[in-house]
């Protein structure tokens, strides 16, 4: 068996595991949905004036949002995997060192693309209409799932120094609630005071979703969107080998 | 060459602890080895070696002739490795733990299917195989990990501690599975903290503390050494305590340990508590206690170190022993 067959082997475990355990599943099928409907219906008319037109705003900024949360699975599945010993088991089988790891995060890849669709689809049933070509949509996806697989390393990061799966979805989600409330996923850039704009303005949160916004309505996206990128670059050159260097640590001292 | 395992002088530092401080260890293809020790003693720093998760600080070792360091991929080839707590995907079902550790082996989706099956059955995981893992029994976990580990019908198989923590019914049920292996033919190095675990299942045991292998030998060597069984004795008048110290003494041929009012001695043959019991009586000494019981990692330990194994460890582990 090639090590890729291995990985896709992992990765099919991972997302068995959601089978097994629907509300997982809902987990994070259900809350964005949650997320979007009480955003639309409370926020709408005082920011866009009708839920109709916030829809447009909100149903990116939302999509960006769940995308970010769900990164946290990879540092719990790996930490679960870790500290229950599984980890060790694959270790002491004749597989790829890496696919473990690969695995994982591949399944998360295809969590965070079932849930973007998922949502798409929500939002159209709730009025949302396409104002850019179809093939946007595709774009979209592949700009998101770029930007996902770049913060999984710093999950994998959270998974690998945690104590134990609570504290990573204790610690992740802490750190990632004011990342994502400190964009333009709920309010435009211009409403916001000037001081804290510029925080906004460069935080990956917004210029994903805007991109997104471009890439479903129209409006500005080359520019959000290579600046994603260049964050997604970074945070890879980053955390990819700190990741790594700590996952190893752990694993030579345990 | 017709050694499984062999290890020369394996050191592993923890910080400040030491956890192996030069352990050799051989064992014969086809056999059991017992690595018998208590809490802490460096039991699973060196299985974890041996079976390619750690690295060792100094030392080498080889399993089925693979350098464990230079040839790891060649080693996890020809290994099964049951860690000492189940190491089983606690979201999957028996049978998917089984069909996935196939499907990496490289079993194709039928074969693994089939692989999976018959390691069910054969360790009465049947009516639980489509249950997720979460709702088995401390048994049953302990079975599936062990399936798990056997799935690529590994020659060389490291259990460590399989039966701390179950039940007197669990741990028979298991002794009588890896004693199955053993007769197909399976190498076997297994840890514990039982004396009667090791004497029951090993060809040999080595017992280590804090790093280092204190004895080796046969269960009937180590046995001869430190007496099969333990007479324990409690006048029940504190002051016949040095008459009673004197005859236990004199018949066993080996000074009791004393305990508060309680002797404890190893003996080796049976035949003479009678003449214990006689001479208490003679001396018109009253007995509280006086009994027979099978030697305990406890009493090895008394034995060749003149300490409990129960110091080293967190109260109740050596008690615990069956
Ligand atoms: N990852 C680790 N970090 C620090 N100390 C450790 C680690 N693993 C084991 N030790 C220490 O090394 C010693 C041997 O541990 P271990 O091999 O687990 O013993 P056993 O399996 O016989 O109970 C113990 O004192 C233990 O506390
Ligand atoms: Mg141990």
């Amino acid at each position: 068996m090639s090590s890729l067959q291995q990985t896709l082997t992992l990765a099919w475990r991972s997302l068995l595991q959601l089978r097994r355990n629907p509300w997982e599943l809902m987990d994070f099928s259900i809350q964005p949905i949650l997320f979007l409907l009480l955003f639309l219906y409370v926020f709408g008319g005082a920011v866009a004036g009708s839920t109709a037109a916030y829809l447009d705003f909100i149903l990116p900024g939302v999509i960006v949002m769940n995308l970010v949360f769900v990164t946290v699975y990879v540092g719990h599945g790996l930490n679960t995997d870790l500290t229950r010993g599984v980890f060790d088991r694959f270790r002491a089988l004749p597989i790829a060192r890496w696919s473990p790891l690969a695995g994982r995060i591949l399944a998360d890849m295809v969590k965070q693309a079932w849930c973007v669709l998922l949502l798409l689809v929500v939002g159209f049933l709730l009025g949302f209409r396409l104002g850019a070509p179809v093939s946007g949509v595709l774009v979209m996806l592949a700009l998101l799932l770029v930007f996902a697989f770049a913060m999984s390393w710093i999950m994998v990061l959270v998974g690998v120094v945690a104590r134990d799966p609570e504290h990573v979805q204790l610690f992740g989600f802490t750190a990632l609630f004011p990342v994502t409330f400190l964009s333009n996923v709920f309010v435009p850039l211009d409403t916001l005071p000037p001081f804290i704009r510029a925080v906004v303005a460069a935080n990956p949160v917004s210029l994903l979703a805007e991109a997104s916004r471009g890439l479903l309505s129209g409006g500005p996206v080359l520019e959000p969107a290579l600046w994603s990128l260049v964050w997604a670059g970074v945070i890879t050159l980053v955390f990819a080998p700190l990741s790594l260097w700590a996952l190893n640590r752990r694993l030579a001292r345990s | 060459m017709d050694e499984a395992i062999r290890a020369e002088g394996l050191v592993k530092q923890f910080g400040a602890t030491r956890a192996l401080d030069g352990i050799d260890l051989s064992v014969p293809r086809g056999t059991v080895l017992g690595l018998l020790g208590p809490n802490g003693a460096g039991k699973t720093t060196a299985v974890r070696i041996l079976a390619t998760l750690l690295a060792p600080d100094a030392g080498q070792a080889w399993v089925d002739g693979c350098d464990v360091a230079s040839e790891a991929a060649a080693v996890r080839s020809r290994i099964g490795l049951t860690g000492q707590y189940a190491s089983v995907d606690e979201k999957l079902t028996g049978r998917e733990n089984l069909i996935l550790i196939a499907r990496l082996l490289g079993f194709s989706r039928r074969d693994a299917r089939a692989r999976a099956g018959e390691l069910l059955v054969e360790f009465g995981l049947e009516d639980a195989a489509h249950r997720p893992v979460q709702t088995y029994s401390g048994g049953m976990r302990r079975r599936l990990d062990l399936a798990a580990s056997l799935v690529g019908r590994p020659r060389i198989l490291f259990l460590d501690e399989p039966t701390t923590g179950l039940d007197p019914r669990a741990r028979l049920d298991l002794w009588n599975l890896i004693r199955e292996l053993v007769a197909q033919g399976t190498t076997v190095l297994l840890t514990t903290q039982y004396l009667e675990e090791a004497d029951s299942l090993a060809d040999e045991i080595v017992v280590i503390d804090q790093g280092r292998v204190i004895a080796s030998g046969t269960s009937d060597q180590l046995k001869a050494r430190i007496g099969g069984q333990t007479l324990v004795l409690a006048p029940e008048h504190e002051s016949d305590v040095a008459t009673a110290l004197s005859i236990v003494t004199e018949i066993v041929g080996r000074e009791p340990e004393v305990d508060g009012a309680r002797l404890r001695v190893p003996v080796s043959d049976p035949a003479l508590v009678p003449a214990v019991v006689r001479r208490l009586d003679e001396s018109g000494i009253v007995a509280r206690e006086l009994t027979l019981r099978g030697a305990s990692l406890d009493d090895v330990f008394l034995t060749l170190t003149g300490r409990h194994a129960s110091v080293e460890t967190p109260a109740g582990d050596a008690e615990a022993a069956p």
